[in-house]
């Protein structure tokens, strides 16, 4: 299960992560991203890495826990 | 060996990597600008600027290296990181040396940037805005094409460049400043202020 | 009074001594209450020996760490863990033992006012932890600008040097004073020589070190009830309080009060009891209970027992037992914008959502009180809320949320008046609020 923190104290507002990943991230008033915790879908996980890769400040966290159940998708299928 | 083959593609090589230098620096400026639009969003622009570097890199490697095989005249692989050090043209091949050393700085520490604290490779960066400079005056002070219009057109036309770049940053900086100093007990943002995404 | 329970030697794992003194185990001020030396002989002739362990004891740590759980102790630093799961969770020889004697909260003077009157309860406490935790060392964490505390301790540690009462190497540190520095990791990353501000941790609750040496960081009042606990055992603690909040707390009551200070007072005693001994200056209209990060609870609750889940039921928080009250003759919405302005300036400057969503909070609320804002003005305050919660490195943008959105709802009145265009009756009232922040 893939998930996507923010570490806020890095975070300069650039706001790469939104233009990469507009379905799951939005910018606040401030140009502050706002991410809501929830599993990124394995079609878009490839971005969610370009968006860890592409952030100036490494502020945007890709967390890719193995799954405990054993049934998800492995990484190749995920579309490294 | 000596070749004029050698001979001209220092020179052009020279000259490319001058332009490539001047349209890295004038991206790096946009890019920090922080103002993107729908067709050239910020990671984009980043992309760009790092592209265009790299690019513009190799054509300094290329030309540091046909300058120093040409044996016509004689530089030494020495001078070409350390000013001072070559028996030709001493004074301008340093200013060279000093261009590629700073160039070099920032190259070595944007590579590894995250390896780095922030902070340094901010302050290392900043050192473009110097070697840019630098490799202007190295290539006016090495003067062998420098009597041509067209290379004078495009230096002028490179100087314009940042130039406007650097003064539309400025002009920006300031109006951003203005906008969120209204709250002056919250310490500033030293990173820049973001941009509502122009649509376009 | 006759001090004959100090001269016993205590082990208070066993049955419970019947206290021949009213409070003598469990009130923390009760020393100085009944005219005791807050010195290292006042404190030993009240109160006796600290219960430390025999050398070779192995099972003495998980003997406190039983009666601390079973005396249902919670921390007294504002986030009401249960203590005894601190305790446990350090097993790592050569562990670092803070006490937090802070008090970034500007309108809290409870832990100067302990560290003042009980020191060497609270070293005691911290002793007795941290040979529980196999702590190595104990740094006792006191503000850089407050410097009577510091003398005190200072004193105090010094006092017991040499004694067999400070077996555990006990040093003073004097963080910067500031609202986020008394911040668990902010201060942790102070005394690892970093810049004391909040650190971010993706994983709540992930380990601190100082010197990649664990760290665990206790406030200074649970340390000093730890002390009490170990010598008369959980059955003391429990005998005041309530069943589900037991034993005692230490509360500053402010405010629009002509007695302010420090009270110690049973957990579940009646919020109006709590206050009444600060004597209220006017009808109270409400309370801000918690601190400045804490929420108001209108004058309807004040028949609320004083612990956290009754107050947390009405809306008000525990916290760090701070109680500002707010007589009927201010204005709950100007006092509140007074809060979110002070807040917004202890920011440490790290996040966005704060540094930029505070001050827009307080902004909006001072128009609110000048009566100039609207109802957009008030529909954005409220997304605003939810904009800067949760989105930080700490819990500071969190807290001024849930102050400011309780005061939305406690002087929901007044919001509508001030909408309406009617500015403040109390507006040129000074500041119920303690002089830091009064503007």
């Amino acid at each position: 299960m893939t998930s996507i923190t923010v570490n806020p104290v890095a975070c300069a507002a650039y706001g790469y992560c939104a233009e990469l990943l507009p379905e799951l991230v939005t910018l606040d008033e401030w140009g502050y991203p706002v991410v809501d915790g929830a599993p990124v879908p394995p079609t878009l996980v490839a971005l969610a890495r370009r968006a860890a890769r592409e952030c100036p400040r490494r502020a945007f966290l890709v967390d890719e826990a193995p799954d405990p159940t054993g049934r998800g998708r492995s990484r190749a299928q995920a579309g490294r | 060996m000596s070749s004029p083959v050698l001979w001209y593609a220092t020179r052009t090589t020279g000259i490319v990597a001058l332009v490539l230098l001047t349209v890295t620096t004038v991206l790096g400026i946009l890019t920090a600008n922080r103002v993107s639009t729908r067709s050239w969003p910020g990671f984009a622009q980043q992309e760009l600027h790092r592209r265009v570097s790299m690019t513009a890199m190799v054509f300094l490697a290329a030309h540091v290296v046909t300058a120093v095989m040409d044996t016509f005249v004689h530089i030494g692989w020495a001078a070409v990181v350390v000013p001072f050090a070559s028996p030709y043209k001493r004074f301008w091949v340093a200013v060279g040396a000093i261009g590629l050393d700073l160039l070099l700085a920032v190259f070595v520490t944007s590579i590894v940037r995250h390896r780095v604290p922030a902070r340094l490779w901010r302050a290392v960066h900043w050192l473009a805005y110097v070697s840019w400079p630098v490799a202007l005056a190295h290539a006016f002070g090495m003067g062998t094409d420098m009597g041509t219009s067209w290379v004078i057109y495009l230096s002028v036309g490179c100087i314009v460049a940042v130039l406007g770049a650097v003064t539309w940053r400025m002009a920006l900086d300031r109006s951003r400043r203005q906008r969120t100093l209204a709250y002056p007990s919250v310490r500033d943002r030293p990173e820049g202020i973001p941009v509502k995404h122009l649509s376009a | 009074m006759t001090p004959s329970l100090a001269t016993r030697t205590s082990d208070p794992m066993t049955a419970a001594r019947a206290p021949d003194r009213r409070g003598a185990g469990t009130m923390l001020l009760g020393a100085h209450r009944a005219g005791y030396g807050a010195d290292l002989a006042g404190h030993l002739a009240y109160h006796g020996q600290p219960p430390l362990p025999r050398a070779g004891d192995a099972g003495w740590p998980e003997r406190l760490a039983a009666a601390v759980e079973a005396s249902g102790l919670t921390g007294r630093g504002g986030a009401g863990f249960p203590s005894s799961t601190k305790l446990r969770s350090v097993g790592v020889a050569g562990a670092t033992l803070v006490v937090n004697a802070m008090e970034g909260e500007p309108a809290s003077t409870k832990d100067k006012a302990l560290v003042s009157c009980a020191p060497h309860l609270v070293l005691d406490g911290a002793q007795l932890t941290a040979r529980a935790m196999g702590a190595a060392r104990i740094v006792v964490c006191v503000a850089d600008d407050d410097h009577h505390s510091a003398r005190v301790m200072s004193y105090a540690m010094a006092e017991r040097s040499g004694t067999g009462v400070s077996p555990v190497t006990t040093t003073l540190a004097r963080p910067p004073a500031a609202y986020v520095s008394g911040e668990e990791s902010a201060l942790v990353s102070w005394l690892d020589g970093g810049p004391g501000v909040p650190t971010f941790r993706p994983v709540k609750g992930m380990p601190l070190s100082v010197r990649r040496r664990r760290a665990l960081v206790h406030n200074a009042e649970t340390l000093a009830h730890v002390a009490l606990i170990a010598r008369h055992g959980p059955g003391t603690f429990r005998s005041t309080g309530s069943p589900d909040a037991p034993g005692t707390t230490l509360v500053t009551v402010t405010g629009g009060v002509a007695r302010p200070g420090v009270y110690e007072i049973p957990m579940g005693t009646r919020l109006e009891d709590v206050i009444a001994p600060a004597r209220p200056t006017d009808a109270v209209q409400a309370v801000l209970t918690g601190g400045f990060g804490g929420s108001w609870v209108p004058a309807a609750a004040l028949g609320t027992p004083y612990a956290p889940r009754p107050m947390a039921a009405v809306g008000g928080v525990v916290g760090a037992g701070v109680l500002v009250v707010l007589p009927r003759s201010a204005c709950g919405i100007r006092e509140t914008a007074r809060v979110a302005h002070y807040m917004a300036g202890q920011s440490a400057g790290q996040c966005g959502p704060c540094v930029f969503g505070l001050p827009a909070l307080a902004r909006d609320l001072t128009d609110l009180a000048d009566g100039t804002a609207d109802v957009t003005t008030v529909r954005r305050l409220h997304e605003r809320l939810t904009a800067v919660s949760g989105r930080g490195a700490c819990r500071h943008p969190d807290g001024v949320a849930r102050m400011v959105h309780s005061a939305l709802t406690v002087f929901a009145g007044d919001v509508t008046a001030h909408v309406g265009g009617a500015p403040c009756a109390h507006q040129a009232r000074p500041s119920m609020l303690p002089p830091s922040t009064a503007r």
